[in-house]
């Protein structure tokens, strides 16, 4: 009778640690692996998009971090599972115990995880407080929400009229072979390697004012006037979509930022929100044939009637 | 809990079962008898679920690939997504779990013969119909416009959460009007149903049962219904702002061109949420304390610390409600307090797994279906709940708000956690409530098919999530097109599981109908329904039974 039961016992310990294992490494390898989208997602991808900001850095981090402790927890939870599932199966144990207290036991698996908690809790504020407290920024964007279509301007720029970025419909979008759904007619432009502060605020519905790559998920609200920051690390474009249910076109008001070179930018201002022409790596075909985006655009998103 | 001694068998007088039972109409309608009035409750949330359901399933195939292809409007997809969060919480989980189970099992469990106020009850009951029918009224009200019948203008598509200023000035027509009645009548159902609970639990309990000896399932209502009671006045209050807030000319609470603040409805709204997603989990604890308990054949671990820690779970979950809105601008001092607050919740639902464990531990299991389900709600429940400590931290929530990532865990605490343990409930009870046992082999199907259609489901939308998709969207980019695939195939799958769970009904009451004995799970079940014929005499406890001081729980 006692040899089975020590057999048992090995089966569902031997299980219980392969489950554990595998469910650890496999959450890991394939959670933390995979490739990585820069400013827009990947296909069929399973992870956080690349930062292109420092808090998107140190974001990131923050969640592996955390990742790394719920995988763990999930692990463990199986594992124990597995082999009491085994193990005292009615026919491994048909004599169930009466033991209903362990004073000890109930304590450790209370404090356990307030360590793990406090663990999580120190990376996670310094991220929230690195995120949240503005450094000094060098310049100020401000992003309004409307429906449905984002509105950019520069304060410390009067010269450069407000930038109306709407999206470009699938027929212009697939002719530009640019991205449905994040590619817009006018992209907010800013410097690279510089703190930018951004305030976001709305004209009507709330929106959110989105950036995966920067890190930055910003609610426009009615009223008051959100201030969040951001220094992009390197050039390119990244896309975000709004985030905070709008209304109807909610899923069709996409956020471009255009990110250029300190030089570029500072031509771009001069020259009144226009490239001038020796920076013609950033005047995108989309940008030449603005016209046809534009008309295309007010004509198919029908974005006028609903809302009033 | 309470191991009863022999002499509680022989409290029911003879002749005593063939109570005399009101006719069909009068016992249906009228009802005051808790169980008649509990299963009014389960057979309403399952109507619920089915259209709750329905709406889900026509979500899942308009995303199955990019474009717009199901819905002929945009709005009709968002009008599908915020009546699927409404239907689902207030007319499914509610009422199944503490309408349904509550009214069928807190009485009998406690040792009382019915509710203590049996006809406050039946008000509570028929309220939520009334409710239901005016959410569905407003699918075909005006929505966006103030008149005229139109697909892409009718009903309200503003979400669960209903935010204004797309709450009032975004939807002027009459259907969210018909929302916020419908919800008001829901929210006084509940308020009526909690009073009833807690005066229940309070006064009414057997001889001998103290509170320390009262089984969990009445522990997890008698929480529950605290939580109903004080947030559902604060819904109701930011219900009836919004309401007068919608009339032109009238208050302007949440209208910033009148000095009022969008983002305090938020406050108000989720200063009720956040307990309302205890409100739904928690007497799904309940049920599993129970049934974990019955097929280990062993007394619940740490019986103590299972009760107060869904006192705990309850009194911090009213302290954490701005973790729903981090993102919304507040002072990052707030934030840095709601992110700590929220990590302190997974310390009790941890004393909660982990007994759980140890009650198996040393157990001998029996995996009947009740057995099943509790076991997957455990681990999906872990699942989601450790999402949730990830979403806790308000840094990395800026990347991971109101993407996709936040639907799944919320779908794996409640899809996965509620629904599993209204399932369990109801497989467990099944025998009791209506005399005849399921059919196994049906039961199983079901279960199978669910438990993996609703991960396939949801698992994949982690991957979306951390991808970047944002929720509410009718149309994706094509690189979120593979992971939507496979989850609407998992909604293929649950549905073949629904399709087994309404064949197990048919089969098991109309077919087979296989009559049980009073206490058919044997030595594991203690809980004074045990002590009962199955289903139970119309009049249970006409004689109260007396709990003995030695008696374990």
């Amino acid at each position: 009778m006692k040899s089975p039961r020590n057999n048992t016992t090995i089966i569902a310990a031997v299980l219980a640690v392969i489950v554990a294992l595998v469910t650890f490494i496999g959450l890991v390898t394939v959670g933390l692996g995979g490739e990585r989208g820069m400013g827009m997602p990947t296909d069929g991808g399973y992870f956080l998009q690349a930062a292109a900001t420092p808090v998107m850095e140190n974001l990131t981090t923050v969640h592996n971090m955390v990742f790394y402790w719920i995988s763990g927890i999930t692990a463990l939870v199986m594992a124990l599972m597995v082999f009491i599932m085994i193990r005292f199966r009615e026919k491994a144990n048909p004599v169930p115990s009466k033991t209903s207290h362990n004073v000890l036991l109930e304590v450790v698996w209370t404090i356990a995880p307030v360590l793990v908690l406090l663990f999580i809790a120190v990376p996670s504020m310094q991220l929230l407080y690195f995120q949240d407290k503005l450094p000094e920024t060098e310049m100020t964007v401000k992003a309004v929400g409307n429906t449905w279509n984002w509105s950019y301007s520069y304060p410390d720029a009067e010269n450069v009229e407000e930038i109306i970025s709407n999206p470009l419909d699938k027929a212009t979008a697939d002719t530009l072979d640019l991205p449905y759904l994040f590619v817009t007619d006018a992209a907010l432009v800013v410097p690279v390697d510089t703190n930018v502060k951004v305030l976001v605020t709305s004209l009507n519905n709330m929106h959110s004012w989105t950036v995966p790559s920067f890190g930055i998920k910003m609610d426009a609200v009615p009223g008051i006037i959100n201030e969040t920051w951001f220094r992009v690390t390197r050039e390119g474009t990244f896309y975000g979509q709004c985030s905070e249910i709008c209304g109807i076109k909610h899923y069709f008001m996409p956020i471009e930022v255009q990110v250029v070179s300190k030089e570029a930018y500072a031509a771009w201002v001069a020259n009144d929100g226009v490239f001038p022409a020796q920076y013609k790596q950033y005047i995108t075909e989309k940008t030449v044939k603005g016209s046809l985006a534009l008309n295309t655009t007010s004509m198919g998103s029908g974005q006028s009637a609903a809302q009033k | 809990m309470v191991a009863l001694p022999g002499e509680n068998i022989s409290v029911e007088p003879s002749g005593y079962a063939d109570d005399d039972k009101p006719k069909f109409f009068q016992r249906w309608f009228y009802s005051t008898n808790h169980k008649d009035i509990g299963t009014l409750y389960l057979i309403f949330g399952i109507i619920s679920g089915l259209i709750g359901g329905f709406l889900s399933y026509m979500m899942r195939m308009e995303l199955a690939a990019p474009g717009i292809d199901v819905f002929d409007s945009e709005h009709q997809y968002l009008v599908y997504v915020s009546m699927h969060g409404l239907i689902m919480i207030f007319f499914m989980v509610m009422p199944a779990l503490i309408g349904g189970f509550g009214n069928w099992f807190v009485p009998i469990m406690i040792g009382a013969p019915d509710m203590a106020f049996p006809r406050m009850n039946n008000l509570s009951f028929w309220l939520l119909p009334t409710a239901l029918i005016c959410l569905l009224i407003s699918f075909v009200m005006p929505g966006t416009a103030t008149e005229g019948y139109d697909v892409a203008t009718n009903g309200f598509g503003g979400s669960w959460v209903m935010y204004p200023p797309l709450s009032t000035t975004g939807h002027p027509g009459p259907a969210f009007d018909f929302i916020i009645i419908g919800l008001l009548a829901a929210g006084f159902s509940s308020i009526f149903g909690a009073i009833n609970f807690i005066t229940t639990i309070l006064n009414m309990r057997a001889p001998g049962m103290t509170i320390h000896k009262m089984p969990l399932f009445a522990w997890s209502v008698l929480v529950t219904a605290f939580l109903l009671l004080l947030a559902l006045p604060v819904l109701a209050a930011a219900l009836f702002m919004l309401f007068t807030d919608r009339i032109a000319g009238g208050t302007g609470f949440f209208d910033p061109a009148r000095g009022g603040d969008p983002q305090m409805f938020q406050h108000l709204f989720w200063f009720f949420g956040h307990p309302e997603v205890y409100i739904m989990i928690l007497p799904a604890f309940g049920i599993v304390s129970h049934i974990i308990s019955t097929f280990s054949k062993k007394p619940i671990f740490g019986y103590l610390g299972m009760a107060y820690a869904m006192v705990a779970i309850g009194v911090v979950g009213f302290v954490v409600w701005a973790h729903h809105m981090y993102t919304v601008g507040m002072d990052v001092n707030l934030k840095a307090y709601f992110l700590a607050a929220t990590l302190v919740i997974a310390v009790p639902t941890g004393v909660k797994i982990f007994s759980w464990l140890a009650t198996m531990w040393g157990g001998s299991i029996r995996f009947s279906i009740p057995m099943q389900w509790a076991l997957a709600f455990i681990f999906l429940f872990v699942v989601g709940g450790v999402t949730g400590v990830m979403l806790a931290n308000a840094g990395v929530d800026a990347y991971l708000h109101d993407t996709y990532y936040v639907v799944a865990h919320f779908h794996y605490v409640l899809s996965m956690g509620a629904v599993f343990g209204i399932f369990a409930g109801f497989y467990y009870w099944f025998g009791k409530m209506f005399g005849v046992q399921y059919n196994k082999w049906l039961a199983g199907a079901h279960f199978w098919f669910f438990f993996i259609g609703v991960n396939v489901i949801f698992f994949p939308q982690h991957f979306l999530g951390l991808n970047g998709m944002p929720r509410r969207y009718i149309d994706y980019p094509e690189e979120f097109a593979i992971w939507n695939q496979v989850s609407s195939f998992g909604a293929q799958i649950t549905l073949v599981g629904v399709g087994f769970f309404f064949a197990m009904l048919f089969v098991s009451l109309v077919v087979q109908r296989k009559k049980v004995g009073d206490n058919y799970w044997g030595e594991g079940a203690t809980t004074l329904e045990w002590t009962l014929s199955s289903p139970p005499p119309y009049h249970q406890f006409n004689t109260l039974p007396r709990i003995e001081d030695n008696a374990e729980h």
